[in-house]
């Protein structure tokens, strides 16, 4: 007993003293990968896509004979959506010998990490951190749109094509990725001829009973209500809005696909819904099927638009590497300035969008698609 | 020259803190230290302070506080937002941030005060309860806030961006809840140590004076304390505010740590006062040293283990159960005497 509680003290000592204690990282032969994300927490179910969808995408390349004949190595550290934790994971991270970073999944953390990883000259690339901030340092790309742009975007979709002239907008206010849709959302509507008849927040401890915001907008007859909005509290606001027989146009941005697959929600509610995604998991070209197939044999369920920009964040990190011909001998930085120049140059078909090219300063182009659910399912929109 | 006993034991309190810096410092300049443990000592030095400031609320003062993550909150904000305006005006570092300091310290012991002054006439739990709902109160509304100064002034709204009404050329400073970012990073470990110092001077003299003897006395019969004169609320509210502006301070270090400030409910919500609470339950209510002790155990430990991924947070529970039985139970005080009985016994034979 007492020899047995001696060898498990020593090895909990020794585990954390090498946590303690700089390691000398050897050159290796693969290329060492980071990832960050929330693994546990109230964010949890995005940085698990996340770590899903860029293992599968690492799993297919390593079979595949890897980059440039160099085998890729992932490790994935939990941030619990926290910047201090987030910084910890990116610290833990560089002590392994980390060479390139897909993340952080969530946005506040991702400011952090970026103005850490700056300083050491690492290359970035956020699958989903949507905040402007996330890429203002030359070493940051993103792979999925920034709020402004979907904001923007959403409005002239809906100016273009004249679906709605009032519309009324429901928003998370203590919610970066929604205020941040919404703020531009705003802005652009002026321009496009929409008028805002009502715009109703709640924030994540408020986020159950949506009848008063509903209310709103349906004695301020709005023919359109505007979701920036995650999918779970979106099932909500639709069940609710049919309870009281208050029935617009819903028209909502990527945070809503997966409304499908939420449980004991009646799909049939969400029929006529459509939002801007650029990933829908039914698409019928084989790229995405493969990966929709790989995902659910691996876990056992459809992968969101949080696994596919992972998936496809890696397979810029390959196509930036195979364009810039660093090999994993190198120094983080000098790979970090081939490849930050490389990803500028690069065109990816990827599984959330094709022909996808990067600017300098991050950002992503890419045509936003805007899909229609139509008997349970997703349908192109014109 | 004879020292008291007390003097001793507060000697040997800076003394801990004075060697952790030390022999941190030699081994990061050898090099010996990850980047983990360098990047984890300013949340250190920000724990350790919340630990000793909410000890003299709950170990000196005898009140429970289920908000100090409120006032570490306040304190955060008011720092950064007076750092983000001066960051153009006062170019000296290490100056703007001792006034970013002063700020927060004063805003959080304003708040402190603000709400001691109805609470802490009142006998029972009550201050439990209202600096719970304090703490997430003021983190809401710190979401729905958005402030920014442009060439006309400064421009505040509760509603969103747009009815700000800025002009092209100003400069947001709290957007709404994307909060504050592009803080200055001016935190550093030296300056957190010599905070720690700061706060354990502040905490342990305030002990030892007078005010401190009353304040406990308090604590210990309120009944007999006001029976022989002592202003019973005054001396709550001394105590109180001043640990709200310490938990002010360790605020202020926190927000110019990181690049990003916002109040979500992971930071400064109520689980984070519980947090600190723990640290100080834990190290023993009372007992400076041991709160600040088990803030370093409990801040490192999540990260430490973070080998075993997922499984972290089930050893972390563990440990803080075998903490409290270690630390609390009476066979194990039993055990402990016993334990510290045979060494010393042992170090007589040697």
């Amino acid at each position: 007993m007492s020899k047995w509680k001696k060898v498990l003290s020593l090895a909990a000592a020794a585990s954390m003293t090498m946590s303690v204690m700089a390691m000398n990282v050897s050159a290796a032969d693969n290329f060492m990968i980071g990832g960050i994300g929330p693994l546990t927490g109230e964010t949890a179910v995005y940085g698990i896509a996340v770590k899903n969808g860029a293992q599968i995408a690492i799993d297919e390349i390593n079979e595949a004979g890897g980059v440039n004949g160099v085998q890729l190595e992932m490790n994935f550290q939990d941030d619990e959506g926290d910047a201090e934790k987030a910084v910890n994971a990116y610290n833990t991270l560089m002590d392994w010998g980390m060479q390139m970073l897909v993340g952080t999944v969530t946005s506040t953390p991702c400011v952090a990490v970026a103005n850490e990883s700056v300083k050491d000259n690492v290359f970035q690339l956020t699958p989903s951190g949507s905040a402007v901030e996330c890429v203002a340092n030359p070493n940051v790309f993103r792979v999925c749109f920034s709020d402004p742009n979907q904001g923007i975007a959403s409005a002239q979709y809906i100016g273009e094509h004249k679906l709605a002239t009032k519309v009324a907008v429901i928003y998370n206010s203590s919610d970066v990725y929604s205020s941040g849709i919404y703020q531009k959302f705003a802005e652009e509507a002026a321009n496009q001829g929409l008028e805002i008849v009502s715009a109703e927040a709640f924030t994540a401890d408020s986020n159950k009973d949506f009848s008063v915001q509903l209310q709103k907008a349906k004695d301020a007859e709005a023919e359109l209500v505007f979701l920036p909005i995650y999918y779970t509290e979106a099932s909500l606001i639709l069940t609710q809005a049919a309870s009281m027989e208050f029935a617009p146009m819903f028209f909502g941005c990527d945070g809503l696909d997966g409304i499908l697959n939420v449980e004991q929600f009646d799909t049939s509610l969400a029929e006529d819904v459509m939002l801007l995604t650029p990933f829908a998991a039914d698409a019928e070209d084989e790229l995405t099927q493969n990966f929709v197939a790989a995902y659910d044999e691996a876990y056992g369920e459809t992968p969101n638009q949080f696994a596919a920009d992972a998936y496809d964040a890696v397979y810029a990190i390959k196509a930036a590497i195979e364009k810039s011909e660093v090999t994993p001998d190198m120094e983080a930085s000098d790979i970090c300035d081939a490849v930050s120049q490389a990803m500028t140059e690069i065109t990816l078909d990827g599984v959330t969008g094709l022909g996808i090219t990067w600017t300098a300063d991050g950002e992503p182009s890419k045509a936003p698609k805007a899909v229609v659910i139509k008997d349970g399912a997703y349908a192109a929109m014109e | 020259m004879k020292i008291n006993k007390k003097t001793k034991s507060n000697l040997i309190t800076y003394g801990i803190v004075i060697a952790f810096y030390i022999v941190v410092t030699a081994m990061q300049s050898a090099g010996m230290i990850s980047r983990l443990m360098s990047g984890l000592l300013v949340p250190l030095c920000v724990y350790v302070i919340l630990a000793i400031s909410l000890n003299l609320t709950v170990g000196i003062l005898g009140e429970l506080s289920l908000g100090h993550a409120g006032f570490m909150c306040v304190g955060a904000f008011a720092g950064a937002i007076f750092s983000k305006c001066t960051m153009d005006t006062i170019t000296f570092q290490g100056f703007r941030f001792f006034l970013a300091l002063l700020v927060g310290a004063a805003f959080a012991g304003f708040f402190g005060f603000i709400i001691g002054i109805p609470v802490l006439r009142l006998k029972g739990d009550y201050l439990a309860i209202v600096t719970l709902a304090f703490g997430e109160i003021i983190k809401n509304l710190i979401n729905v806030v958005y402030l920014g100064v442009d060439s006309t002034g400064v421009k505040f709204s509760m509603k969103d961006y747009m009815s700000m009404g800025m002009a092209p050329d100003g400069k947001v400073i709290i957007n709404g809840a994307q909060g504050i970012t592009g803080t200055p990073q001016d935190s550093t470990f030296g300056i957190g140590v010599i905070l720690i110092l700061v706060t354990l001077f502040v905490v342990l003299n305030l002990i030892q004076s007078r005010d401190g003897r009353a304040i406990m006395a308090i604590r210990d019969n309120r009944i007999a304390a006001e029976s022989i004169g002592i202003d019973v609320s005054k001396y709550k509210l001394k105590a109180f505010a001043i640990s709200a502006a310490l938990a002010g301070v360790a605020g202020v270090l926190y927000a110019h740590n990181l690049a990003t400030l916002t109040a979500l409910p992971k930071n400064f919500g109520y689980n984070q006062s519980i947090m600190i609470l723990v640290f100080v339950v834990l190290g023993g209510i009372g007992s400076i040293r041991g709160s600040m002790i088990s803030a370093v155990v409990l801040t490192l430990l999540p990260e430490l283990l973070r080998g075993l991924s997922e499984y972290r947070m089930l050893f972390y529970a563990i440990v803080l159960i075998v903490m409290m039985l270690l630390n609390w139970a009476p066979k194990a005080i039993e055990w402990r005497e016993r334990l510290a009985a045979s060494f010393r016994k042992k170090g007589r034979e040697a």
